[in-house]
């Protein structure tokens, strides 16, 4: 019935169907995933020994860079643009996205951003070098000539994002099934609203600041140049202003698919729902006034300084209610524990992890000691992987079945679980030890004092790696041969798409709005 | 079974959270207390936070563990029904917030104190280049670069954290750091001083630090830490302290030095040197100081450090050849070796660019040409 | 989809489109907003353009030490440095400092000094009434220069600064300058 679509190549070039692009955003990104996470292993295959084996220094500088900004916006962002196409309009009983051919272009800019991006490795001079945070001036007059093609291909996936975020705020606000107020909408919908209005807000300050590096390039201004009156410090804020927000991008939605997924295996409902929509908003909204705790070493004024500490010591506040609010949905409830509660458990606990080292790392005058410095990567890859990463992957598990009809083989599923639990631990939690006892980031050598912990970090590195590949083979297989799954097929969800569509959802959905009560 | 393994993970994890909270001082695992007040503050700072984090993952993850054995479904059929709580809630925003509180008093208290550099008894300027620090001491006609010890391997002891000159600082002394850099932006950070700052062209940052007299004879090491390019992990930090005592022996023996040098150069630049010699001290200095860029074949990896086998500079007029190794190129990697390496060598080095690599120009560029360019001539 | 939701979503998308156009201006609006708020607070040690001296009463009580420190960035071979290390000034009073400049290179440089003053606090009392880093210095070749700089500091810094450092960085930006005046042709 609503099931006719079109086939062939063409079929996804002008698809319009929120659930064709939705698809096609979680493909691109697992692929992003692939190629920034082999440039992770070539950074530690070089890092796991003292001495130089594998690469120039400056190689290894191009393969830190692209490896962070390929994995955060190759990987994690569109990764979160897929589960939002896929599942905000099914979930508020909407046909599709407001805006649909927008949708289209949104996903299409992308292979183009990321094809300039990534061909820049092979341009004289190289990929870009100076760190996904490019600070000037390295980045602006000791930049490679590839540092032009770098400012595009942010351009264009930044506008790519900022239509995301547009096309989703529309839906969300003009298209939800009478009766679905905003207060009965999934969480994760809320949580995908607030990262739109974060991104529409962030998005064009990031254009902002590449287009003034274009400009200190190549048309003879001087934002960043102290001989023009400018400052690099001035680059710092501005580029911190995007990036903080940013992290919370990658991460809001996360929180939005757990609190979905741990209600369902707690078969219970989430506890302290508007709580967690206002604990949302409230980190979103502090998100804005923190910025500068990456700079604490940058000479800022102790006012400055002391006001940033404050603020980011806050956050931690709306974060602990949400996390608190997880365990107590798992409290008294009756639990099971297939792969997307494993993996969203495992987030609550490694996420909460993460966060502590972001309470150490906001205490300013104890962060002049782990500022750059690995405990820092410790910090900020214990909130990505085993947060926005399990959080898409338990969502995968979670929703597989709704979006392709079939089901995935449970005991691989578990399988798949304890090798990324395993690897993940034993690849981040040395380098919180290494950033203590004096390692800073982005160096492709280190004293043997060193060592011990980078060789296990390698080693997990390379077990992390061989088994995302695992996870591919487990979702190729589960396409091809996997069960019929259920139209509900857990037994503790509620929400539209389980409880009015059945599995897979046809191309088609809500052509006709549900009623909601 | 699942449930018991998930124990088992949950336990372990637990415990390998306390067990690093429970780490000593001296660990291996732990950040170091430092020399100074102020290192041995933060350090206690940080021991502070991360036991309440322990506290907090053994009450959170605790919860969470019991509910993983008892509220499972095989052992807990019926769930409960409860999805709200004001009274609870409120507890636990209200708690958080005390806590936070609790940590935020030492933590401003601390910060005002490492960022009061006032009143120093001497001040440094420190710095930062691509790659090297450079160190000026403002009340005394000292300074020097401070340049990685490249002839450590991995297997050595200090291996990246040893360089040709550390700085020299005296115990017992309010020691004021002016932090600039001449190009991007550097840090400075010595972990066990905890001083940290970042470098930054055109500005100047200050910092400090006292060291107690006990650590008299010390050496302390850090590294760069923000990101400057190529070689952003060979540009270490050493500091040595030494007794006020020692420390003014060691000023007067520095004065020794540069007359002595000085004079060295000028009877150096006085004489006039033949190809073979200018060849052979060439190569020594194009070895330690620029075949790290432009490799030790002349190929250079352009564009950002172009060749000098059939390059234009090596092969064109002399003086701008000159120029450009005594004066560097602004915006580019190209530092001012003028200041840094002594008339013979830079004539030598300059001779050895013009002819190796079968550039064959057959120049000789001898010391007193260096000397008369320096001066304007 | 009907009519109205299709107007309610043009409203809407406007609507945020306005809010996108604005955050990319705000991006570059941080500049001058970075400016104001460090010109009011005076708290990151950049000191303003050029003041007007008002004769205060000097505060002969009080003696601030005020040092200069020099700095070449790269690709600048000019010397550069300060007659004095260091003076002792009382607040309110004007004083001036020599510097000299000398470019031993064959060709004409233009250079642009910046000032920075340390601590951050301090640089909204400091008053220059003359100096070389208002504007660029232009040398010819083997030129040398005396350039002076009148400062007076402000009776009201705060008791607790007893030392100010003031120093120059300074930039070769001849071709800067060159290229401008390419682009303006």
């Amino acid at each position: 019935m609503g099931d006719h679509h079109p086939t062939g190549f063409t079929r996804w070039l002008y698809t319009t169907n929120h659930k064709d692009i939705g698809s096609m955003y979680l493909w691109f990104s697992f692929v992003m995933f692939l190629i920034g996470g082999a440039m992770a292993m070539v950074i530690r295959a070089e890092l796991y020994q003292p001495g130089l084996q594998f690469v120039e220094p400056n190689f290894f500088n191009q393969m830190t860079t692209m490896h962070g900004l390929i994995m955060v916006f190759g990987a994690v962002m569109p990764s979160m643009v897929g589960l939002a196409n896929w599942l905000i309009p099914m979930m508020i009983g909407a046909p599709d996205m407001a805006l649909p051919r927008m949708n289209n272009w949104s996903f299409w800019i992308l292979p183009f951003a990321f094809f300039l991006l990534l061909s820049s490795l092979f341009m004289e001079g190289g990929a870009p070098n100076f760190g996904w945070t490019f600070y000037a001036p390295l980045s602006t007059t000791f930049g490679p000539p590839s540092t032009d093609f770098f400012i595009l291909g942010v351009h264009m996936m930044g506008i790519s994002s900022i239509m995301g975020a547009i096309n989703v705020i529309v839906t969300v606000f003009n298209m939800r099934a009478p009766g679905m107020t905003l207060m009965k909408m999934p969480l994760f919908v809320w949580t995908w609203l607030i990262t739109a209005f974060l991104l529409i807000m962030v998005m064009p300050v990031l254009a902002g600041t590449v287009t003034m590096m274009l400009t200190d390039r190549h048309f003879g201004t001087a934002f960043f140049d102290a001989a023009g009156g400018g400052d690099p410090v001035m680059f710092q804020h501005i580029f911190w202003f995007f990036g903080h927000p940013e992290v919370y991008i990658m991460i809001l939605p996360a929180f939005g698919v757990v609190s979905e997924i741990i209600p369902t295996f707690s078969r219970k409902k989430l506890f302290g729902y508007s709580s967690m929509v206002y604990a949302t908003a409230s980190i979103a909204l502090l998100s804005f006034i923190v910025w500068a705790h990456h700079m604490f070493a940058v000479g800022m004024p102790v006012a400055g300084e002391l006001f940033f500490m404050i603020a980011t010591m806050l956050i931690a506040v709306p974060t602990g209610v949400k996390v608190f609010n997880w365990v107590a949905t798992m409290w008294q409830g009756s639990l099971t524990f297939e792969t997307p509660m494993l993996f969203s458990i495992a987030f609550v606990i490694l996420f909460t992890i993460g966060g502590f080292s972001g309470v150490m790392l906001a205490m300013a005058p104890v962060d002049f000691q782990y500022h750059d410095t690995y405990f820092v990567v410790a910090h900020f890859h214990y909130v990505l992987f085993p947060g926005a990463i399990f959080g898409t992957t338990a969502a995968v598990y979670y929703w597989l079945p709704k979006w392709a009809g079939k089901m995935y083989n449970e005991t691989a599923g578990k399988i798949h679980f304890w090798l990324s639990m395993i690897f993940v631990n034993l690849t981040f939690f040395p380098m919180h030890f290494s950033g203590l006892a004096g390692m800073p980031r982005r160096i492709p050598d280190y004293n043997m004092m060193f060592a011990d912990f980078n060789m296990w970090a390698s080693i997990g590195a390379f077990g992390l790696g061989l088994t995302q590949i695992y996870f591919l083979v487990i979702v190729l297989l589960t396409l091809k041969n996997g069960k019929k799954a259920e139209d509900k097929q857990w037994e503790g969800a509620s929400g539209l798409e389980w409880d009015a569509l059945p599995s897979p959802a046809p191309y088609h959905t809500f052509s006709t709005p549900p009623k909601v009560d | 079974m699942a449930i018991r393994r998930k124990l088992i993970a949950g336990i372990a994890s637990l415990l390998t959270f306390v067990f690093n909270g429970v780490v000593q001082a001296a660990s291996d695992l732990n950040m170091r207390p430092g020399v100074t007040e102020t290192s041995n503050e933060a350090f206690n700072l940080h021991m502070m936070v991360v036991w309440v984090m322990v506290a907090i993952s053994v009450v959170v993850f605790g919860a969470m563990i019991y509910s993983f054995i008892f509220h499972r479904k095989s052992k807990h059929p019926t769930p409960a029904k409860f999805s709200h709580s004001t009274l609870v809630e409120m507890i636990w925003t209200i708690i958080p917030i005390l806590i936070l509180i609790y940590l935020t008093i030492p933590a401003v208290k601390l910060l005002i104190k490492m960022e009061d550099a006032s009143n120093p008894e001497m001040s440094i300027q420190v710095t930062g280049s691509q790659w090297k620090w450079h160190y000026k001491y403002l009340e005394h006609d000292v300074d020097f670069f401070s340049n990685l010890d490249r002839s450590l391997t991995e297997k050595d002891e200090n291996y990246l954290l040893e360089v040709d000159n550390a700085l020299i600082i005296p115990a017992d002394t309010k020691v004021r750091f002016l932090v600039t850099a001449s190009d991007v932006i550097h840090s400075w950070w010595v972990p066990d001083l905890a001083v940290k700052k970042d470098a930054i062209p055109g500005f100047i940052n200050e910092t400090w630090t006292s060291i107690p007299a006990e650590h008299a004879g010390k050496t302390f090491r850090g590294q760069c830490t923000e990101l400057c390019g190529k070689d952003h992990g060979f540009m270490p930090v050493v500091v040595k302290v030494l007794s006020k005592a020692d420390f003014k022996a060691w000023l007067a023996q520095k004065d020794e030095e540069r007359i002595a040098a000085e004079k060295a150069a000028a009877e150096a630049a006085a004489q006039s040197w033949d190809m073979e010699k200018l060849m052979t001290l060439g190569k020594e200095v194009y070895d330690a100081k620029c075949g790290m860029c432009h490799q030790a074949n002349g190929l250079g990896l352009p564009p950002a450090f172009p060749a000098l086998k059939d390059s234009p500079i090596a092969l064109g007029p002399v003086e701008a050849h000159i120029d450009i190794v005594v004066n560097g190129k602004s915006g580019t990697g190209m530092a001012a070796y003028g200041p840094q390496l002594t008339d013979a060598e830079l004539a030598a080095v300059i001779t050895y660019e013009r002819n190796a690599w079968e550039n064959n120009t057959g120049d000789k560029v001898q010391p007193a040409d260096i000397q008369a360019f320096k001066a304007g001539n | 989809m009907n009519e109205q939701m299709q107007q309610q979503n043009k409203k809407l998308i406007l609507r945020l489109m306005a809010i996108i156009g604005g955050m990319f201006l705000f991006a570059f609006a941080l500049i001058p907003l970075y400016n104001v708020f460090c010109d009011i607070t005076g708290i990151n040690g950049k000191t303003r353009g050029q003041a007007l001296y008002q004769n205060v009463e000097i505060d002969k009580k009080r003696v601030v030490t005020i040092e200069f420190l020099t700095n070449i960035n790269r690709g600048m071979p000019w010397a550069f440095g300060s007659k004095v290390k260091s003076m002792e000034v009382h607040p309110g009073e004007l004083n001036e400092v020599i510097f000299y400049a000398k470019n031993p290179s064959k060709s004409e440089i233009i250079g642009q000094s910046v000032p920075s003053v340390s601590p951050g606090e301090a640089a909204l009392y400091l008053n220059k009434t003359e100096c070389f880093c208002f504007d660029q210095q232009k040398l010819m070749a083997g030129e040398e220069v005396e350039m002076p700089m009148k400062f007076y500091i402000d009776t009201d810094l705060p008791e607790d600064i007893t030392r100010l450092t003031l120093s120059y960085q300074l930039f070769n930006v001849t071709d800067a300058v060159n290229a401008a005046k390419g682009a303006t042709k």
